[in-house]
């Protein structure tokens, strides 16, 4: 990650000190001044913590905006890494100012946006969050059908596994989602058993493996994701969403929702004046921005700051709109 | 050490005010509730019956002597016996579970923690098996080290050490590390130490058992020489019966923890307390151990043996062999004020060394 | 982990004890026989009847209550005393200390106060002083490695934060230790408590310390503290309480107090085990790198967590390498400087084999000599008398000085240089490193996967599958009383009552089920170890050329993070209990095996050598003398054996292993199932603490 991670968060007085003894060594290094380029006026930008959850797409948002924030804004950008729960805890605890791909979770907008206001909503990220039951590609060519969840059955034997028990697999699992697998397998009477993936990295693999060894494999995943950028899986249609209809989670027999992506920012944060507060609510992009910064970062190995420079290079025009 | 030796069997159990160590109904019980089984009947229970009835081991039982000041006492004992145990209670370092322990005039077993570590560290001082030395300090610090934790100036505990070093003939070894030492070495290394402090008491815990044979008679010859020099009072263990009744004044035979017999080596040798004794002295060159004493006749009649030169009683049978065998008839044996206590002859003083002689062959 | 010493109790008599416990052991195999055909009928005739089983979203009351603890101090934490004034002072106490550390050493902007290349002078000299030539070299080399391989900022992130935690453990640790070993009720009342810190998952507190801590190096060192001072304390009071009884002895017999017993026997010869107690919590608190990575722990686990998300198996791998080194670059440096400072020729009679069993398991595991492969005790040959050496330091002082100095005003001393174009030398940064590791990692997939799969198949319908429903599906009674019988017949009534301890606890967790599940996946998996252990450790027992070859790999498969093999096992073995089972075999396996190795190289040589003269076989003399008489290691082996898979249960769960390992990845990232996670956590540990007790005691009755 990013050279400007490890140098988190220090309390003045020690940076006073530091700055100070580098003045006093200085000479023949470049100092890259922090408030030369800050540009809009207003405000000093001062401190920005992004947190990075552990997933690619995320990572390409944050650093997209951590890019413009840091060159158009002067602001001293950090990026600490943590998972969802523990992101929405230091926004409320005042460690961290702004999550900006924020998946659904009910429950915390309830507890910290609702009850607790430590967090507020800063807007859509017009990505598309999309989930679902998907199969690999070969499998789509192969049995064209298979996309209708109707015919799940009529195929089920082909997903056997070890660890399906004689029924069809339906491999779950990034732990980060609560799934309404269990409840749709049985309200759907499909001849399928959940089994547990445990991570991304399971099922990325899974389809890896099954696509060149051309082995069924039927898996619930997400989109964006940087891996559609490398295989274009292809999902399965269960019966249409409609509101309301996964009200129960015991009874539900109807696709996922799609997810609208959205930002959130601390309160404290917020109040704070900052201009990049204004830059996090205006940011908005597409599944396709987002895949393609993604895909530099996880395909190229580029950094993500780099990644991040060369899309805001070649989209001026978005960007400006951000900082109008 | 002859004269030791008469001078102390004179003295032997008879007055405890003056004994350098006495003890007195000492028992030691290993097991939970060891205090409680004091004075109930299953004491009287063999050691295999209470271990088997109450979990409860018997170390010690209802032990009591006394040692006199300068005397060589030796504990001997099968492994097992409970002599290790025994020594240990002496000072405590176990701790009894009844009985007294007076150790120069003092009662080390109703005393508290500080006043039995003052003793420890100027009364009485102990020579180890595996003798127990700092891996981490020199020879010379070794030695210093019971100085040291009395709180002696470095410069008095090191002139004290490098004295000891010389005593025990480790000069030019000062600066070395135990285990640059061998065996026989590290344990002189333990005899200076125990020293050091000039203690009134020294204990030996089967100190030469880890040596080779030669090493070991070395050492028992160094304990007599410094037993000579320093006058020591000391209470050895051993299982070895050789080196008991070389080194010993007085022996201590244990059994199953409890005593079997105590007397000077002629008479451990010449009257057994019982058949366990006996068996084990059986092969003793009986010789080299028993005096005139314990194969003397009465005299048959008031001149018999009047010709020849009188021996002393305490005379060694091996050393009073040529003598009576170069005599014509009898000799007379006279005890320490010279009154004629019996005869000897030819026949007398065969009959051990030949029985002697028989007795291997017979065995095999 | 556990017990008291027991005072010296006079042996049994020695004649009548063999016969007896041969009599004892067969009894005890006809009663395990007779509880298993009960098993099986009861399994047959109850199946699937009162399994307790929870879905995956339920949660029960006692996860609910955890939540809302949770929130509760949540809501306080704002502004109570405790929570932010006490934990939020030490907090940002350490992030402030951790910070400056970092400002001046690993950061690499320029203008701060060191550059890479003075801290490298820096830390060559300090080594030089405190161990040696043969260390700074090793220390350089690792050191110019992480700067080659682009990870310096994280690697010496990963070495402050390991340093403090490590100060810190001994500040805490020692005196504790200390304690322990002088009060048997101290030890009691601890011991437990150090038990449940090693066996309880680090994602199942992972949210709650980030929640008194906040995210960052506070937090990181708190975890890392947690799961790190359990080694410290046991071995410190280990050490000091084997300190050579007739010793002690002699100390006492001299009229020393307590205090000069510790300071001048004890302590001074218990060094070295303390020292090897310092080793193993540095290892310990390397190990957590991954996991601090979570919560904003800086340091090398950053880079493995990255690379995880985009599946970069090479780039994981050069930061797991990363990880290895600075794991083998302090234990050498430690141990070389720990025998640097004690006097020639000097060696420590307390410090007994490598594993220590009876009464107390410890693992005294130090990572071999490879690296700085050292001949015995000739090492201590010191090209420089101590004064030479002195007057070499402090000429060197002034270059070093100098070039720190400069490290602060150039670019290229400062920020290390991109050598990814160099020849030879740019194949070693992460680029291209990666690459190849890349590569390999995929040809090897490529080539034995479909054997891999096959075995996998083969391993859970024929063991897995069976004995899995034979645990979990059938009432839970049922269950419980089975390994109540078990832990009864083969440990007594002592591990009978912890048995029955901990399996209230997992059935007040809710999760009986998902536990069965994990107890199931957990024996398979040591079995697999033991087999892999005692074919390996016997190799390496053996033969001196086996056991060059196989230790580095042990080391390796020991330290390296295992995020970084995880894609690699899901590629073999698909995402799968058996995936989860294989993860937790690859990180036990190396304890077991050197256990195993230290117990077959322990057989005396005598023994060998008279069975030798009876014209025995090879395979006879292992079968028949050299395996039984390494009984103890075997035993030891099996009981750490267990602890480490258990320890991967986590793991597991990210790989297809599910049940109680899942729950608490779950609960970790689910706000939700926090409590559920909570829960499996605890669950784990009560399975932990049984099977530890169990596995003692019955190695105490039939272990000797």
């Amino acid at each position: 990650m990013a050279r400007a991670t490890h140098r988190t968060a220090l309390v003045a007085a020690t940076a006073a000190l530091a700055l100070g003894l580098s003045a006093c060594g200085g000479g023949n290094i470049e100092q890259p001044s922090a408030s030369g380029s800050a540009g809009g006026g207003g405000k000093e930008c001062g401190d920005l913590r992004i947190a990075v959850n552990p997933w690619t797409g995320y990572v390409s948002n944050a650093h997209v905006i951590g890019y413009v924030a840091q060159t158009k804004l002067g602001c001293k950008v950090t990026y600490p890494d943590v998972k969802e729960e523990v992101g929405w805890q230091g926004m409320a605890s005042g460690s961290i100012d702004t999550i900006v791909e924020n998946w659904g979770h009910a429950d915390l907008t309830k507890k910290y946006v609702d009850e607790q206001k430590t967090v507020q909503d800063a807007g859509l990220t017009g990505n598309q969050g999309i989930i679902g039951w998907y199969v690999p590609p070969w499998m789509a060519e192969k049995y064209p059908d298979i996309t209708d969840w109707k015919n799940l059955n009529k195929y089920a034997s082909m997903f056997k596994t070890s660890e399906s028990g004689g029924k069809g697999q339906l491999l779950d699992g990034d732990p980060s989602y609560v799934t309404n697998d269990e409840a749709l397998v049985t309200n759907l009477k499909l001849d399928y058993k959940v089994v547990t993936g445990g991570s991304e990295a399971a099922l990325i693999t899974s389809f890896r493996q099954a696509e060149k060894n051309k082995t069924p494999l039927l898996a619930y995943f997400y989109d964006p994701q940087w891996f559609f950028s490398e295989m274009k899986l292809v999902k399965v249609n269960l019966p249409e969403y409609t509101d309301g209809c996964d009200a129960d989670a015991k009874k539900v027999a109807c696709d996922y929702p799609p997810y609208a992506l959205n930002k959130l920012i601390a309160t404290k944060f917020a109040e704070s004046g900052s201009p990049a507060v204004d830059l996090i609510k205006k940011f908005q992009w597409t599944n396709d921005d987002q895949n393609a910064v993604s895909e530099m970062i996880a395909n190229q190995n580029m950094s993500p700051d780099d990644a991040a420079k060369k899309w805001v290079e070649a989209n001026p025009d978005k960007v400006a709109a951000w900082l109008s | 050490m002859t004269d030791l030796a008469v001078s102390s069997r004179t003295t032997s159990a008879t007055d405890a005010t003056s004994a350098a160590l006495s003890v007195r109904g000492l028992w030691k019980v290993f097991g939970p509730n060891a205090d409680k089984l004091l004075g109930t009947p299953d004491l009287e229970l063999s050691r295999q019956e209470l271990q088997a009835k109450s979990g409860h081991v018997i170390g010690v039982r209802d032990v009591s002597f006394d040692v006199a000041p300068g005397e060589v006492f030796v504990v001997m004992g099968l492994s097992g016996s409970g002599k290790s145990t025994l020594v240990r209670l002496l000072t405590r370092l176990i701790e009894p579970t009844a009985g007294t322990v007076v150790l120069d005039g003092e009662d080390l077993t109703g005393m508290g923690e500080d006043q039995l570590r003052e003793i420890r560290r100027r009364k009485v001082s102990m020579v180890f098996q595996h003798f127990g030395l700092l891996p981490h300090r020199k020879v010379i610090d070794n030695i210093a080290f019971g100085l040291e934790i009395r709180g002696e100036e470095k410069s008095g505990r090191r002139s004290r050490a490098q004295e000891m070093v010389d005593l025990v003939g480790l000069t030019g070894y000062e600066l070395n590390y135990p285990d640059q030492l061998s065996g026989g070495m590290q344990q002189r290394v333990g005899l200076a130490r125990a020293l050091a402090g000039d203690p009134a008491v020294l204990m030996f815990d089967e100190p030469f058992s880890a040596l080779d044979p030669l090493i070991r008679r070395d050492m028992q010859k160094e304990v007599i020489r410094l037993h000579h020099e320093v006058g020591k009072t000391m209470v050895f263990i051993t299982h070895d019966l050789d080196e008991a009744l070389k080194l010993g004044d007085r022996i201590l035979i244990m059994r199953d923890g409890e005593i079997v017999q105590v007397g000077a080596p002629d008479e451990i040798i010449g009257a057994p307390a019982d058949d366990y004794v006996r068996d084990f002295t059986a092969e003793v060159p009986k010789s080299h151990v028993l005096t005139l004493r314990w194969v003397m006749r009465p005299p048959g009649s008031a001149d018999e043996g009047a010709g020849a030169p009188a021996l002393p009683d305490t005379t060694v049978v091996r050393e009073a062999a040529r003598a009576v065998l170069a005599a014509d008839g009898p000799v007379r044996v006279v005890d320490a004020s010279g009154a004629v206590v019996g005869v000897v002859d030819d026949e007398d003083i065969l009959r051990v060394v030949v029985v002697e002689q028989r007795a291997p062959a017979g065995a095999r | 982990m556990t017990t008291t010493l027991e005072p010296a109790r006079p042996a049994p008599t020695k004649e009548a004890q063999p016969v007896a416990e041969r009599a004892t052991s067969r009894r005890t195999g006809r009663k395990l026989l007779a509880v298993l055909a009960l098993w099986v009928l009861a399994w047959a005739t109850l199946r699937g009847r009162q399994t307790l089983e929870l879905a995956n979203a339920d949660t029960t009351g006692l996860h609910d209550w955890f939540n809302d603890v949770r929130d509760r101090v949540q809501l306080l934490g704002q502004d109570n005393w405790f929570f932010h004034g006490v934990l939020g002072t030490i907090a940002s106490g350490l992030d402030t200390f951790v910070g400056v550390l970092q400002e001046h050493l690993s950061s690499v902007t320029p203008g701060d106060w060191l550059g890479w290349f003075g801290v490298l002078l820096l830390a060559a000299w300090v080594t030089y002083a405190l161990a040696g030539l043969r260390s700074t070299l090793l220390v350089t080399v690792v050191l110019l490695f992480l700067g080659l391989a682009g990870l310096w900022t994280d690697g010496i992130d990963t070495l402050i934060v390991t340093i403090v935690a490590v100060v810190i453990c001994m500040v805490v640790g020692l005196p504790l230790g200390i304690a322990m070993s002088r009060s048997r009720r101290t030890s009691a009342v601890v011991t437990p408590v150090l038990d449940a810190m090693q066996t309880m998952p680090s994602f199942a507190y992972l949210t709650p310390i980030a929640l008194f801590f906040g995210i960052g190096p506070a937090c990181a060192i708190v975890l890392t503290l947690v799961y790190a001072l359990p080694p410290l304390v046991r071995i410190t009071e280990h050490g000091l309480n084997s300190v050579a009884e007739n010793t002690v002895e002699a100390g006492r017999s001299l009229g020393v107090t307590k205090g000069q017993l510790l300071r001048q026997v004890q302590l001074p010869m218990a060094k070295r085990t303390i020292v090897v107690g310092i080793n193993q919590c540095t290892m310990a608190a390397l190990s957590m790198a991954t996991i601090a990575a979570l919560v904003n722990g800086p340091g090398l686990g950053k880079p493995v967590i990255a690379a995880l998300q985009t599946l970069n198996v090479g780039a994981a791998a050069v930061a797991g390498l990363g990880i290895v080194l600075i794991a083998i670059m302090l234990d050498r440096t430690t141990t070389a400087a720990s025998e640097r400072s004690s006097p020639a020729g000097q060696r420590v009679a307390a410090v007994g084999s490598p594993g220590i069993f009876g009464g107390r398991t410890l693992v005294l595991e130090k990572l071999p000599r490879w690296a700085t492969e050292e001949g015995g005790r000739g090492t201590d040959r010191r090209f420089l008398t101590p004064s030479g050496r002195r007057l070499v330091l402090a000429v060197l002082l002034l270059p070093v000085l100098v070039g720190a100095y400069y490290s602060t005003r150039y670019l290229q001393l400062s920020q290390f240089p991109d050598l990814s174009g160099v020849p030879v030398l740019g194949e070693l940064t992460a680029g291209p490193l990666g690459g190849h590791i890349n590569d390999l990692t995929n040809a090897v997939v490529d080539a034995i996967s479909g054997v891999t799969n096959g075995f996998k198949d083969l391993v859970t319908a024929v063991m897995l599958n069976p004995l899995q429903s034979l645990m979990s599906d059938l009432p839970w009674w049922v269950m419980a009383l089975v390994l109540l019988a078990v832990a009864f017949l083969l440990g007594g009534w002592r591990p009978a009552v912890v048995t029955l301890v901990c399996e209230a606890v997992v059935l007040g967790t809710g999760l009986w089920y998902d536990a069965m599940v994990t107890l199931t996946m957990t024996l398979v998996a040591t079995v697999i170890v033991m087999l892999v252990a005692v074919v390996l450790g016997v190799a390496m027992g053996r033969g001196r050329r086996a056991d060059t070859v196989i230790r580095p790999f042990l080391d390796g498969f020991q330290t390296i993070p295992a995020f970084v093999y995880l894609v690699p096992a899901l590629a073999l073995f698909a995402a799968t209990r058996f995936t989860a089972i294989m993860a937790a075999v690859a990180y036990a396996v190396p304890i077991a095996t050197k256990l195993v190795a230290d117990g077959v190289r322990g057989v005396s040589p005598a023994t060998v050598e008279a069975a030798r003269s009876t014209g025995i076989t090879r395979w006879q003399m292992i079968s028949k003398v050299q395996l039984p008489m390494a009984r103890e290691a075997l035993v030891l082996a099996t009981n750490q054996g267990l602890l480490y898979v258990l320890s991967m249960v986590v793991i597991g769960g990210m790989v297809g292993g599910g049940s109680l390992g899942y729950l608490i990845v779950q609960g970790f990232v689910q706000g939700q199932l926090f409590g559920k996670g909570l829960a499996a956590g605890i669950a784990i540990t009560a399975l932990g603490i049984m099977l530890d007790r169990i596995a003692r005691h019955a190695a105490a009755r039939f272990g000797r």
